[in-house]
């Protein structure tokens, strides 16, 4: 994910920015809130795609299971690949 | 003479603090639409009506079906929404994902930015599930969130949490407890909760 802090109406919570994950499945193209947010009602398209993540790779005081994860629904322009295909 | 402290100290309502930028836009806005008769005070409160009298029911329904077709659940699991108009529900134009428990699989839903939750089909959230307290603890210690529901999941077990944080709303298929084989549909409804379908308790046992 990139680690990234723009100003406006952003739906990558901050927990995730700059942390690496796995692309788990595709929900399809949506509208882009963070334009759809300032009544822009020609906003753009993108990719929402379901990212998972390891809760030990986003806490380093993890409380659980090494296998516990986090799913969030995140935008395509939030993603830069890690050259990893699993 | 003394001047007598009162018992008890004035509290100030929540109302004596001046209204919000926000509270005036949206009266302002209301206030337009009845004007131009966009809608009327008598629409806007079946409306309102409408939102508070829903309630878990209709989720309970198709979970209960879920567990008793597995036809149905596979549906369910591809599309909530085409699933639950088959039961003759309004799940809303939302997009609702169901996410299955399993016996290596516990599924928890939060929405850490705001309180987005699939009211159509289970009513409206419950404050615990708004509040900054559960949205951001359950995102980094869920176990110990469950723990005080009362929800104690194995550590081979692994915990997901779905943070519903853009245009989907999520719900859980709980398992289907044990000793259940003899009950029908509508029994097995009884058995699943709100929180069982946010995934922060597990479906009730039988009697």
């Amino acid at each position: 994910m990139l680690a990234s802090y723009p100003p406006g109406h952003i739906r990558t919570p901050f927990f995730v920015r700059g942390k690496s994950g796995i692309v788990h499945d595709i929900l399809g193209m949506y509208r882009n809130p963070e334009n759809l947010a300032y009544g822009r009602v020609d906003a753009d398209n993108k990719y929402l795609l379901r990212v998972l993540f390891k809760q030990k790779d986003l806490w380093q005081s993890y409380n659980g299971s090494g296998h516990d994860s986090i799913i969030l629904d995140l935008y395509e322009h939030w993603l830069e690949s890690s050259g990893i295909h699993i | 003479m003394v001047k007598k402290e009162p018992l008890h100290p004035h509290q100030r309502d929540l109302e004596d603090t001046p209204f919000t930028h926000y509270q005036i836009m949206t009266t302002a806005i209301t206030e337009l639409l009845f004007q131009k008769n966009i809608f009327s005070p008598d629409d806007l409160r079946a409306q309102l009506e409408a939102i508070d009298r829903k309630g878990p029911a209709d989720g309970a329904r198709l979970i209960a079906r879920a567990w008793v077709d597995p036809d149905f659940k596979e549906r369910m699991k591809t599309s909530v929404n085409s699933a639950a108009t088959e039961l003759g529900l309004d799940p809303g134009n939302i997009p609702i994902l169901a996410v299955e428990n399993t016996p290596e699989l516990h599924n928890v839903i939060v929405c850490t930015l705001c309180s987005c939750y699939p009211r159509m089909l289970i009513g409206l959230p419950p404050d615990w599930y708004k509040s900054r307290s559960y949205r951001a603890r359950v995102v980094r210690e869920p176990r110990t969130v469950l723990k005080e529901f009362g929800t104690e999941i194995s550590d081979k077990v692994e915990i997901r949490v779905h943070d519903s944080t853009a245009d989907l709303r999520y719900m859980v298929i709980p398992m289907k407890p044990d000793c259940t084989e003899s009950m029908d549909e509508s029994a097995l409804a009884k058995l699943v909760t709100r929180d069982t379908m946010i995934g922060v308790t597990l479906a009730k046992v039988p009697d």
